[in-house]
């Protein structure tokens, strides 16, 4: 099984070596129904319930294209600035095996539907931000497999395992496969570029609203091509492509592991292997696939059972004219809007709360306000409770409310958070919880100054003190106050009320 | 009373309509008529006589309820194996789906129920509709009513054997290289290869996606019009459907006026390699076309003559990719699951012992002819040869209506004559492959006997792409021209069963 590879110190790898990258993405689209059927898409199903003739490749059955799936491919070539075929075909994709019902995939082959296009990314680097654009080869619709679930092997692999049940809910799912041109010239930072490339991607396809993009799922897979030569004068070495890379930070360090393994090989005058490898999580390793003989001949040819796909120029440019702002492009204008730094707008991105901190202070809470919400209180219970921010039963213009009655003195922090907790609980809207739990700030002076009293009174010493100056006495006071009120009281009110009543002024 | 199982599908209509028979017993007829010949013609694979029965009920009950029936509501049929029928076995005359019963109808399974045609059982046909003789049916060949040692054509010779027998009126073929048209003419029966797109493909198992094509088989050139009609249609289940209304085939069939009629000879099907008695039989029908006042003329398509090599690298292609699905994982057989053998030898096992060898050879010939380095040079050529085709009945339908040849190159040969000459074997269908590879239509009817041998003797029509009716109007006329000669339909001259 996995042995652990000689590895090359990365710096020194890069010394001698050019590494050169390729990226292929599959995003699954969140269409309703196949690419090819009506059945269901829905993730989760009970095995082979979300099947029919034409998914399970019955005799005779034939497919019929999803038209929102060729929509979705449109757009995303469009917002990967590819050009779009005039005319295209489905091609098929022969090999056996046993998770692919008709024993062929639909794919494209020669003639995808986009091509020729390019991603800009920000990449993270020593010397700061650098940006780098990555070259789009093709955008090309497919449909997915179904899933083998190896029984009694103890890796759940193939390899060991005594049978294998097969489902085929996913068979026949949407993918785009979005392959690059190889990637040259990122040098040392081929592994960050790698990331920040699959990230951009993800972000990308994510403000189209055509796929979860969660990799954890498996709605976006990546595979990693990668070869090293000399220096960038040579022609590209032999490549491995490393699957099952299911998250951003394994991206960069799949690329990372693969340029130390086969600087090593390389150095040592061996040879690299063209191969498929995985990618292993745990142990941060790639292993090799099974060795192919020779290469797979997967003799493609025009799948005679569809029609050519022929966008019209029409079509494409009002689904370009329909397309969201870049997210990239969108990301610099709210920090420049809200004015606040890179790591700050770092933060809301990676809490994956733009869109809820954006909605909030278009619905009128002032964005160091709105951020502080969604990024504090409510991502700490969207993590206790295991859910994304947006799955949380609360929404922007609940925040405002929140935010609006802040500033009017009405509730404060403490109290807010209580409102929150009843939002979420399902009490109602904000000043409906506010009036349930009896949140209320006691703002009338009265009661104040009476508790005031009641705290100078048992505590008779701190008038002494604060009227010799030691005003950080009056805590003690404010403290007791917000006791008595059970924290219904807004505390820079008790302590102005407190100085009054004493004539000092702070 | 009427000798039923004698009746055309449109008097056993008018008889029905009429009440003078019911459903049930016209059924019965026809099912007390396979019980007695059948086991010498080996027609059909299946036959349900319960369900049969019970369809027939339900439509004389639907009639008696006073519902409004349509033409061929309540008569019978025979379905060719090959379509996928709810819950009936569909074994495309292979080992491999002995066993499989398709949990879905296929399109012109559903438009027959929809349209009341009693189905009467399954026809045999060669293995995944493989060949020209019904030989390589794994169930054993189906035999020339005309002469039990002669084969009924192939691949659907179950069906055209079935109505030659008088099993059945009618009955659906399908058509991928002349697999209609070629039983046709060697059982004296009529044959329609629709246009393509014309019928639904929904729920027929794929031989060749790009050339199949299901179609309407009877004994008179009317009755295919009826069934022609009432299979027809767009189906949005299948992408290569034709999206627009179907001509009236029947209207076509009953005109018979051919005054001004350009029909085309092609010269390229009519010469060498054709029998001396088909060739006779074929010079008389292009007599009698003039003398019924058609404007004959011979035209010439020159790419024709590689027609079969393109057609014997575009099926086999296909067929190499459509026949993967049977790997004994899903459905149909499984050989080899014994716990010693992998998946991949479980699936070679399976095919090795559900595949026959025509199906075999057709795959291995497929499988190479895509390989990269190979793709080039003959599927992409063969494609090519297809274009020249499809323009060269392009410009022999700017002089012509109509193309007419012999359907077949010979009468129907001896069962075991051909089984070890496949080159021998696809010759058979040198006339009516050209019309596949260009998408149009064809048409088979009986122009009489060959003098040599006495069996029928096919004369195909070829109509542009949607020009079905055509088909119909030539034919119907031709029929009804020789019907006048004879004094009574050809099947009479064949010898009781």
């Amino acid at each position: 099984m996995s042995k652990t590879a000689l590895l090359m110190d990365f710096d020194q790898a890069l010394e001698r070596f050019d590494p050169v990258l390729g990226l292929e993405v599959h995003v699954e689209l969140s269409t309703n129904t196949k690419m090819f059927c009506s059945c269901s898409t829905t993730f989760g199903g009970e095995p082979n319930t979300q099947v029919c003739p034409v998914c399970l490749g019955l005799p005779g059955a034939l497919p019929v294209v999803n038209e929102k799936g060729v929509e979705a491919a449109i757009r995303i070539g469009l917002a990967l600035n590819c050009e779009i075929a005039e005319w295209c075909r489905f091609s098929r994709k022969n090999y056996f095996y046993p998770d692919m019902p008709k024993n062929f995939q639909t794919s494209q082959y020669d003639e995808p539907i986009a091509f020729n296009g390019y991603l800009d990314v920000a990449v993270p680097t020593d010397e700061g931000v650098m940006p780098f654009r990555v070259l789009i080869e093709r955008a090309h619709m497919e449909e997915d497999t179904g899933k083998a679930l190896h029984q009694g092997g103890a890796t759940g692999r193939i390899h060991g395992a005594d049978y294998s049940l097969l489902d085929y809910n996913r068979a026949g799912i949407p993918l785009i496969e979005i392959v690059t041109k190889p990637i040259v010239g990122a040098g040392r930072y081929a592994p960050e570029v790698a990331k920040a490339y699959v990230a951009a991607l993800r972000e990308l396809v994510k403000s189209l609203d055509v796929s979860d993009v969660r990799m954890d799922q498996g709605s976006l897979r990546c595979d990693v091509n990668l070869s090293l030569r000399p220096t960038p004068q040579d022609r590209f070495g032999t490549r491995t492509e490393t699957k099952n890379v299911n998250s951003l930070r394994s991206v960069e360090r799949a690329v990372r592991y693969e340029v130390q393994r086969q600087a090593v090989i390389l150095t040592d005058g061996g040879k690299i292997i063209q191969e498929t490898r995985h990618w292993h999580e745990d142990t941060g390793l790639t292993t090799a696939g099974r060795v192919k003989e020779e290469a797979e001949d997967y003799r493609y040819f025009p799948e005679p059972d569809l029609v050519p796909i022929a966008p019209s120029r029409e079509w494409v440019e009002q689904l370009r004219a329909s397309l969201p702002e870049n997210p990239a492009l969108r990301r610099a204008r709210l920090q420049a809007e809200w004015g606040i730094t890179d790591h700050d707008m770092a933060s809301v991105v990676n809490a994956e709360a733009l869109d809820l901190v954006e909605a909030t202070i278009a619905a009128g809470a002032d964005q160091a306000a709105a951020r502080k919400w969604w990024l504090g209180e409510l991502s700490r219970i969207a993590n206790e409770r295991g859910l994304g921010l947006e799955e949380l039963a609360i929404t922007p213009a609940h925040l405002a409310r929140i935010e609006a009655l802040i500033a009017d003195g009405a509730l404060n922090d403490k109290l807010a958070r209580s409102v929150i907790e009843g939002v979420l609980a399902g009490e109602g809207e904000v000043d409906a919880v506010i009036a349930g739990r009896g949140l209320a700030l006691v703002s009338d002076d009265g009661p104040l100054l009476a508790a005031i009293d009641a705290a100078l009174q048992a505590q008779p010493d701190v008038a002494e003190k604060i009227a010799a100056g030691k005003l950080a006495a009056a805590g003690a006071v404010v403290g007791a106050v917000m006791k008595a009120t059970r924290g219904q009281a807004d505390a820079a009110k008790v302590r102005r009320l407190l100085f009054e009543r004493l004539g000092v002024s702070e | 009373m009427t000798d039923l199982i004698k009746q055309t599908a449109r008097q056993l209509s008018d008889l029905l309509r009429a009440g003078d028979v019911s459903a049930h017993e016209v059924a019965v007829a026809h099912l007390d008529r396979i019980a007695a010949v059948d086991e010498r013609v080996h027609a059909f694979l299946h036959v349900d006589r319960e369900y049969t029965l019970a369809r027939a009920d339900q439509v004389d009950a639907k009639r008696a309820s006073g519902a409004a029936m349509g033409v061929l509501a309540g008569v019978p049929l025979a379905l060719k194996d090959v379509l996928a029928m709810k819950g009936q076995p569909t074994t495309c005359g292979s080992r491999m789906l002995e066993h499989w019963r398709p949990p879905y109808n296929a399109t012109v399974v559903e438009r027959l129920h929809a349209a009341d045609v009693v189905i009467l059982g399954k026809t045999n046909m060669d293995e995944f509709a493989m060949g020209s003789s019904t030989e390589f049916s794994a169930y054993g060949p189906t035999h020339n009513p005309w002469d039990l040692d002669r084969i009924p054509g192939g691949s659907g010779g179950g069906s055209a054997a079935s109505l030659a027998a008088f099993e059945a009126p009618l009955a659906i073929g399908t058509d991928t290289g002349g697999s209609i048209r070629q039983p046709a003419a060697v059982t004296g029966t009529v044959g329609v290869k629709p246009t393509y797109g014309a019928v639904s493909r929904y729920g027929l198992v794929a031989l060749a996606s790009s050339l199949d094509q299901a179609g309407p088989c009877a004994r008179t050139v009317e009755d295919t019009a009826l069934l022609h009609m009432a299979i027809a249609g767009y189906d949005p289940k299948d992408s290569t459907s034709i999206n627009q209304p179907v001509a009236d085939m029947v209207a076509a069939a009953q005109r018979r006026d051919l005054r001004g009629m350009r029909i085309g000879l092609v010269k390229e099907l009519s010469g060498q390699g054709f029998q001396a008695g088909v060739r006779q039989r074929f010079e008389e029908a292009v007599a009698l076309y003039t003398s019924l006042g058609a404007d004959v003329v011979e035209v010439s398509c020159p790419s024709f003559d590689y027609a079969l090599a393109a057609y014997y690298l575009i099926l086999p292609s296909e067929a190499s990719s459509n026949l993967a699905k049977f790997d004994g994982m899903r459905y149909g057989l499984r050989s080899g699951d014994d716990g010693e053998h992998s998946v991949e030898q479980v699936m070679g096992l399976t095919r090795a012992a559900g595949f026959g060898p025509e199906v075999i050879r057709r795959i291995m010939i497929g499988t190479y002819a895509l390989s990269s380095g190979y793709y080039d040079a003959y599927y992409g050529s063969a494609q090519k040869v297809r274009t020249l085709i499809q323009r060269d009945f392009n410009a022999a339908f700017t002089t012509c209506d109509v193309l007419i040849s012999p359907t077949a190159p010979t009468t129907a040969f001896k069962i075991g004559e051909k089984l070890d000459d496949p080159l021998a074997m696809y010759l058979n269908d040198i006339a009516t492959i050209p019309v596949n590879l260009a998408g149009n239509c064809g048409m088979s009817l009986p122009i009489g006997l060959a003098p040599e041998d006495g069996l029928p003797v096919g004369l195909q029509i070829i109509a542009p792409i949607n020009g079905d009716d055509r088909l119909y109007q030539a034919g119907g006329a031709l029929e009804a021209a020789l019907h006048a000669q004879w004094g009574h339909h050809i099947l009479e001259e064949a010898p009781a069963l």
